[in-house]
């Protein structure tokens, strides 16, 4: 008599990817736009990239679910925040937070695989990483979902800095200028949207600089 | 005369000794290895000059596309052909094997095949594996007796149908087919319902995708139009093109020299004692 497993689980995946890099005075942050569950579409319009806070922006893939209560939280927190300090949130802060709030889940996580991008204190672009249960990390850029396995090796390829052996550790922003990170972020997507069954529909693009925030979006596969 | 073993030569067929050992591991945790699936979208109609086939060209590993313009549509004789869904492996190698056979009988008869036969070949083969072997096809043709159109099932089973669907998109196709399908369709209306059936399939389920192929047979004509339809082409090339600018960095550099070659004296009586 085998050992009798679980047939229903409280989670899915809704598929997607996310991207997120790093510059010098801007943050690129993208995600496609379909959400799917099994080998449906559900829609080919939804939004993973929420606003945080003024100069914070968070993309999530994963169980859509799940990632709608983070947002939520956050987005309490970050209300209780300011009636406290009379500030915005900066984007450090705003990692902390993050990782706090899914590491309080450690147990029964949130299924969701998020990158958060924005600028730091300075005005630099800072991009933050996460795992499921909110083990974190600052770097030059990342990419989460579906279709990270296919896009993490080339951004690796295009913007890691030559091995740490020879050169010291450089900044953790890229010197691409800002348009030029947009195209890359759109060939990278047009490329997974090729191999990953997942990733597709649409491209939303959200560009952070000192300006404000702007979106532009572009078409891909829907098949 | 020796009383061991005698070694029987292997009888052909499926050898399932192997079977217990895998279910003995699969029980203590070790993963089965995956198959490469067509996740898939294909379809037939009888129109009125005969038989129409379509199929998308999407080859699916798990949630990754390995072939982005595969074909679907199997040659079996010069007046049938097949669709196959299922696994990618398991649907050639029968549509290969039940096309040499009706070759070989072709030859025997001095005839053209019959679409039953080929539908007969095929389903004693599949019910002989028990649905281990995973192909779900679905075969058209033009033969003396007129146009015929049939689904097989993985497990032997097999239908006659006026049209037909099968593959991960099928219920997309099908719902195309049972609004719009009506009989004595001429030959552009039915490339037509085929190609939007397929197209359902295309950007309704995320495991069939790219191309549309289409395949016309008639009384002693056929058309294998390859890429009919290419809906899907890529939706951003860059002008920048992305080389490779970092040279690979050598790190370190050792030579370690292979060993001398031994010279071997050859000796005519060395081994004469």
């Amino acid at each position: 008599m085998t050992k009798q497993q679980a047939n229903w689980s409280p989670y899915d995946n809704n598929g997607g990817s996310c991207v997120a890099i790093a510059g010098a005075d801007y943050c690129v942050i993208a995600a496609d736009t379909r959400m799917s569950t099994g080998y449906n579409i559900l829609t080919r319009e939804y939004s993973k990239i929420t606003k945080l806070a003024d100069k914070c922006m968070m993309a999530s893939s994963g169980f859509q679910a799940d990632v709608k209560a983070l947002q939520k939280l956050l987005a309490a927190r970050h209300l209780i925040y300011q009636h406290q300090h009379n500030k915005q949130m900066s984007c450090p802060a705003m990692a902390q937070l993050l990782s706090n709030t899914l590491y309080y889940k450690r147990f029964f996580p949130y299924y969701s695989f998020n990158v958060l991008g924005g600028l730091d204190s300075e005005g630099k672009g800072c991009v933050y990483t996460y795992d499921a249960v909110g083990s974190y990390e600052r770097v030059g850029y990342s990419s989460q979902g579906s279709g990270s396995t296919l896009i993490m090796p080339f951004l690796d390829n295009q913007l890691k800095s030559p091995s740490p052996l020879l050169l010291p550790a450089q900044d953790a922003v890229t010197p691409l200028s800002e348009s030029e990170a947009v195209d890359l972020v759109k060939t990278v997507f047009a490329s997974a949207t090729e191999r990953d069954i997942y990733t597709g529909d649409k491209l939303e693009i959200v560009v952070v600089n000192a300006e404000g925030i702007r979106s532009e979006y572009m078409d891909l596969r829907k098949d | 005369m020796s009383k061991g073993m005698v070694d029987v030569p292997p009888k052909g067929g499926f050898s399932f000794d192997l079977c217990r050992r895998n279910d003995m591991l699969t029980q203590k945790g070790a993963k089965a290895p995956s198959y490469r699936k067509t996740g898939t979208t294909i379809v037939g109609l009888i129109f009125q000059d005969g038989v129409i086939l379509g199929a998308d060209t999407r080859a699916t590993e798990g949630p990754i596309v390995c072939d982005k313009n595969c074909e679907k549509i199997h040659y079996m004789a010069p007046n049938i052909y097949c669709c196959g869904a299922g696994t990618a492996a398991d649907t050639e190698a029968v549509t290969d094997m039940v096309s040499s056979q009706l070759q070989l009988h072709r030859y025997h008869t001095g005839r053209e095949s019959r679409v039953v036969t080929a539908l007969t070949l095929l389903k004693r083969h599949l019910f002989n594996y028990q649905g281990y072997v995973q192909a779900a096809l679905v075969l058209g043709g033009v033969d003396v007796t007129g146009p015929h159109l049939h689904t097989i099932y993985p497990h032997g089973s097999t239908d006659t149908l006026p049209f037909a669907t099968m593959g991960s998109g099928s219920l997309a196709a099908m719902s195309v087919f049972e609004s719009k399908y009506k009989e004595g369709l001429t030959k552009d209306e039915g490339i037509k319902l085929v190609t939007e059936a397929i197209c359902a399939g295309i950007f309704n389920d995320l495991g069939s995708g790219s191309n549309v192929d289409v395949c016309l047979i008639t009384k002693g004509h056929k058309e294998y139009l390859r890429n009919h339809m290419l809906p899907n082409p890529r939706t951003y090339v860059s002008e920048k093109s992305y080389a490779f600018p970092k040279k690979i960095e050598v790190l370190l550099t050792k030579i370690t020299p292979l060993k001398e070659k031994v010279e071997i004296i050859e000796s005519s009586d060395a081994m004469e004692e």
